[in-house]
Order: C-alpha cells, then structure tokens, then sequence
C-alpha cells in the first residue's frame, strides 16, 4: 500500500516548464511517477518532451484535473506566485498538493492553509519548503531521489531533505513504504502526527521513522499522539541540540525561542512516549534494525 | 529580523498606531537638539534588542538639554546583558500614565494561524503574566484571510477585559497594528506598555517587532533595517555571498548541504568533540541544494577565513547535489585560495554519500591534495574533524 501516494496516482506539476520544474519532472518520470500533465496558462494547448514522453500543458489545474483525472500535484512555483498556485489548487479540489518551493513569506502559507480550512480540506497540503515524499518502486512527487532504496516496511516523516536522505540510505537494504518530507517552515500542511496516523493504518508499514529539529512543538504534539494512537514502533531522531538561542538555522521554522523548541526537550517528550531517540542519524538506524531484527 | 524599539516606532506611526515623538541618534551631543525640538524634556532610551534595559539602567528622563546629553553619555557604550549600546533614541515624556496595557499579534505555530494576545495588566514581562496570572492574559485566534477589523478588535478587547472608558481606543490601535503586521509581512508585532494617559489618550510606548526576511521580496524598505553594524563580520561576508552561515564559537568549521543534515552535524561533531578535548562546531554553513563548485569555495573561504577554526568537516548527503562537483569544489577551492596567495593550513575531513559518491571519492583520492582526508561514514568524519581540531588546538 503506502501513505499518501501510490503506483496509481496521477500527478500534475506547477510550474513544471522552469527550470527547476523541467529537471525534476524528468527525474519524477524516471522513477516511474505517472505524470500526466504541466500547468502553465501561457503554454497552454503546448506540450514537452521529456525523453520521449510527451507531457501536455494546461492552462488551470482544474482543466489538468479535468482532462487527465490528476489527483497529485507538485508545485515548483517561485514563491512570490506560489499562494496563488496553491489556492488554485485548492479551489480545484486536487486531492494532495506537494509545495516544494523555499522561501514563501509565512503571511502567504499561513493565508493558503486558512483557505484550504475554509474549503473544508478536501485538498491535503504537504510542505512547503519540503523535498515531497516517495513510495519507492510506485512514484515519486518531489525531488528526493529515487535510487537511494527500495520499497520496504520502513515509514520515514522527517522535517528535512537531506536527513530523510540519509536516513533512507542508512536504511537502504531493509527498504521504505513511503517517506515524507513535511518540510522544515513555521506553517506547513501536513505533519508528523498526520504523517503517524497514515502509517500506523498503513498494512504494510511495520515501523516507523521520525525525524524532528528545533522549532515550535510539533515533536511534542507528535508524541502525546503516539502515547495514545500509535501501535507500531517509532523510533526518533531530533536535529539541533546545539543550536544557540534565537538564531535561525537555515530552515525558517528552526529557531529556539527561549526554553521553548530546544532539541532536548523534544527528545525527551519522545521518550516518554515510549519511541527509542538515537543520538546521531547513524544510531537511529541502528536503533531501527535492531526492532525489526534485520 | 528583530527590529529595535525606534524602529518599531516608525512602522507604528507609518500603520497610525499612536506613538510619542523620538528620535535616534547616536552621539551624545545630537541629544541636545533632539531634547530641543522635543520642548526641552526627554527620555533617553538605551536601542537593544533585548529585555529589561530599563532595570540595567538604559532608560533616563532629562529635564533639561544638558541633562539630555549626560544621560546620553552614560548609555551609549553601555553593556546590557552582552549587548553593546550603539544607539539612544531621544524620546518626547509621556503625560502622566494611568494605566498599563499589553497588546501583540503573533504566529500560532501550533494551530497554523494568527493569534491577538492581550492584557490589562501591562508593562511587565508577558511571559510572566501569562504563567502567574494566564486568566489575565487574553488569546484570540485571529484568520489570515478575514484579519481584524474593528468588530474583530472590540472581541479582543472584551476577551482581555478592558476597562470600558478605554475600550474602544484600544480596538482603534488594535486595528491599526493588525494592518501594520499586515502590511509588513512581522512575525510578532507587540507593545507593551500600550498606555492610558491621564489626559485620555492611548499610547505605545514601547514595541517590538519581528520581520520576515522571506517576505523581502515584496518588502523594499526592509533591508534598510537591517542592523549591518553588528552583524558578525563573517556571517555578513556570508550573507553577501548568499551563504547560509551562523556564526558558533567552537573549533570545527562545518559545511554541509541541506538545513536538516547541517544542524545534525554539528551535533555529531559537538558529540564527538566530548572524547577530543571539548571541540565543539565553530560555525553552521548550508551549501544548499544543486550547490556548485563555486559555492563550495565561497563556503570554504568564509570558514578558512575564520580564526577559531582548527579543522574543517565538509560532509555532504548528495540528493539533488552531486558528489563530484562537490569533490571538484574542494579541488578547485583550494586550487583557487592557493593562488589567491592564501595558506591553507587547516585540514579538512570530507565525508560524501549519496548521488555520485565513488565518482567525488575518486576525484578527491585522485587529487591527493595533503591536506585533505576523506572519511566515508558521518560518525566516523566527525571524530576525525574533531581529533583534528582538538590536536591544533
């Protein structure tokens, strides 16, 4: 099965004729995503070739959705004009809109996930500032790459890239359902808790992994949901226990305010949820291997 | 971006939130003419980004001139818990205060809204209000979409209490501040105290604001605001190179791609470092994705150029990046710092994975540079760096 994302999706790409859209539509089709159109009102009725596959160009999402039955899409609109992609994806009622884009003001998500509320979330919102997420074997939606590892019984939520990257190589040989990327800005869609709901319903996820950082209390509400909700095992991973007091690093959500968001206190709140907390990414994998025996 | 308190100020008064004149300035003698114009009374108000100057003796009344440019003697220069006073602004005596309100409107990271925080009892650390008296705080969710009007302020002020003679005035402000936390794309606007005057008014005598610096793009005026001046001189040399760098104070220089992989290497290092004397990370520097060999030398000439540094640990995860134009960026680098008439002297620990390692191994073994060792696994590159540094040290 897997989470969110799966062989039969039909996904559609935002802003898919950039630069960074064009590059990464062609990776997306090379592991096998089903890519069934681009939107660009000004290229509408074109088409692009990407190796042979001919991919259409529409002017709206709605008529993507329309034309082609595209339940998935993937933003990669620069972000002065990603509201405005967003909210056209919600207002298509597109099952799942993956925002890749870094760099949105946090007025413009926090404006786009009052609007997604407002239309009774029928769209779910994953990232932005997020590498999307991958059901390895099915499809991709984002820019993780999609040779790192093969499917498996190994759930991965992480807020970043390249810690997703890694963990899934650490991983390799045991191989994930699906991985996320929720993304590592104030104000995103989904999150880990939703994230955990979706794998602990998932038949063929068997563990889970999740990887936190400083900033706000996601991790904190994440296990108080895995205390009462989650049956599978977790095993946790947090980023930043050295990071100063007020200086943002590198993602816009990481930041320790006072004694609110340190990676301690995140780890701690884990472990008292019962999830085993590695202190670097290389023990986590470890700690993982070691539950399921391989 | 956290903004000083006169800056603050002008965005109040561009937005119409009522505030007192001020003005900043930053010799002691400009304080005569500013108390001046100001009718020959002021306040001399330490400019700090941080809390509780008025205790530490960074705010002064003036009766007259002189005494304006006295007090003004005394701030400028002064420490405040670790902050250096560069600036004071000269501000107009408030009419005698009856009554100390807090109002401010925030990120709810939480619940991924808006959120007006509001309180009769003002003029203290909100913090502290909110933990010994949280009944006395009012939090009210406010949508990014319908914002606050005035209907949405008079809720505000009833939930937080106010008193009735004032009510309304302060809905007034708290439209006011709603289009100027708006309109400048803040994270936090926040004032405290919003005051009651005796002659009836309603003032903001103190405010902080916080921007985002992703909403530049839209925001012009913003990156006059910045505080240059105390910027780390290497964190400005990286921010001009649009490097993503903070400044730490450890041994280890790291470089690395992704915000996620960078932070967990500093931990890795920092835990490493307690088996190596104490090292500890002396920087956090984010290459990014796709990162090209030219930003890997602009990464490598920041941290190279930084005197704290003992050893360097570039370790990169290639996703979307390769490995071997990574490795080519370590070559060329250090290629180009040498030619540069720059000694390198520090090594380096590079740990590559992912998309294209073996090709930006081989490229690394191949070049043989003496100063540069490659370790394949994160744990292990971290004890490296950190026995490196810890043996310069």
């Amino acid at each position: 099965m897997a989470i969110f994302l799966t062989k039969d999706s039909k996904v559609i790409v935002q802003g898919m004729t950039g630069a960074t859209g064009m590059k990464h539509t062609k990776l997306m089709l090379a592991d096998g995503t089903n890519i069934v159109g681009g939107v660009n009102p000004r290229k509408a009725g074109t088409s692009v070739d990407f190796d042979g596959t001919e991919v259409p160009v529409f002017g709206s999402v709605a008529e993507a959705i329309e034309k082609t039955g595209a339940n998935v899409s993937v933003l990669f609109v620069p972000p002065a004009f990603s509201k405005a992609a967003v909210v056209e994806a919600i207002d298509a009622e597109i099952p799942l809109a993956v925002v890749i884009t870094e760099g949105i003001a946090v007025h413009d998500s926090a404006a786009f996930w009052a609007y997604a509320n407002e239309k009774g979330n029928k769209t779910r919102i994953i990232g932005p500032n997020c590498p999307g997420l991958i059901t390895p074997g099915q499809s991709n939606a984002g820019i993780i790459p999609g040779d790192i590892t093969k499917p498996g019984r190994i759930g991965l939520v992480s807020k970043s890239g390249t810690l997703t990257y890694q963990m899934m190589y650490e991983l390799r040989d045991i191989g994930f359902s699906s991985a996320v990327g929720i993304g590592g800005d104030p104000v995103i869609g989904t999150t880990h808790i939703d994230a955990l709901a979706a794998f602990e319903a998932d038949p063929e996820t068997d563990l889970i992994v999740m990887i936190g950082e400083i900033g706000g209390d996601a991790e904190e509400r994440a296990a108080d949901f895995i205390a009462k909700n989650v049956t599978k095992p977790v095993v946790g991973y947090v980023a930043g226990f050295t990071a100063p007091e007020g200086k943002t690093m590198g993602h816009a959500g990481a930041i320790v305010s006072g004694s609110s968001g340190t990676a301690q206190a995140k780890k701690e709140a884990l472990e008292a949820a019962g999830v085993k907390v590695g202190k670097t990414p290389t023990e986590t994998a470890k700690l993982a291997r070691e539950i399921l025996g391989a | 971006m956290d903004l000083f308190e006169y800056q603050a100020r002008d965005l109040f008064a561009k937005h119409g939130v009522p505030v007192l004149a001020g003005e900043v300035i930053d010799t002691p003698e400009a304080a005569r003419e500013a108390t001046e114009k100001l009718g020959g009374k002021s306040v001399v108000k330490a400019q700090v980004k941080v809390g509780g100057r008025g205790k530490a003796g960074g705010v002064k009344l003036a009766a007259d001139a002189d005494e304006a440019v006295a007090r003004a003697t005394d701030i400028l220069g002064m420490d405040i818990k670790g902050h250096t006073v560069h600036k004071v602004m000269i501000a107009e005596l408030s009419p005698e205060i009856e009554a100390e309100y807090y109002v401010s409107y925030l990120l709810d990271r939480t619940n991924r809204t808006f959120l007006a925080m509001a309180s009769v009892q003002g003029g203290m650390d909100i913090e502290e209000v909110a933990e010994k008296t949280p009944e006395a705080l009012a939090k009210v969710p406010v949508d990014s979409n319908s914002g606050v009007d005035i209907v949405k302020a008079r809720e505000i002020v009833a939930q937080a209490k106010f008193p009735a003679e004032v009510a309304e005035k302060v809905a007034e402000v708290l439209v006011t501040l709603w289009d100027t936390f708006v309109a400048e794309d803040a994270l936090l606007v926040e004032v405290n105290p919003l005051v009651k005057t005796k002659d009836g008014r309603i003032l903001a005598l103190d405010g902080k604001v916080s921007l985002d610096e992703n909403a530049d793009f839209r925001q012009p005026g913003h990156e006059a605001l910045e505080d240059k001046a105390a910027a780390n001189p290497l964190e400005a040399a990286a921010k001009a190179k649009n490097l993503n760098y903070v400044k730490l104070d450890g041994e280890v220089g790291i470089i690395g791609n992704g915000a996620g992989l960078v932070m967990s290497t500093l931990d890795v290092v920092a835990y490493a470092g307690e088996n190596h004397g104490s090292v500890k990370p002396a920087n956090f520097l984010d290459i990014g994705g796709g990162a090209s060999a030219e930003v890997m030398a602009n990464g490598l000439e920041i941290i190279l150029g930084d005197p704290d540094v003992k050893s360097v640990f570039v370790n990169v995860f290639g996703g979307i990046t390769a490995c071997d134009e990574v490795a080519n960026g370590i070559v060329q680098a250090l290629a180009l710092l040498e030619s540069k008439g720059e000694k390198v002297e520090k090594p380096l620990v590079v740990r590559l994975d992912g998309n294209n390692a073996e090709l930006g191994r081989k490229i690394l073994s191949d070049a043989n540079h003496p100063l540069v060792q490659r370790v394949d696994t994160m744990d292990g590159a971290a004890d490296k760096a950190a026995e490196l540094a810890a043996a310069a040290k």
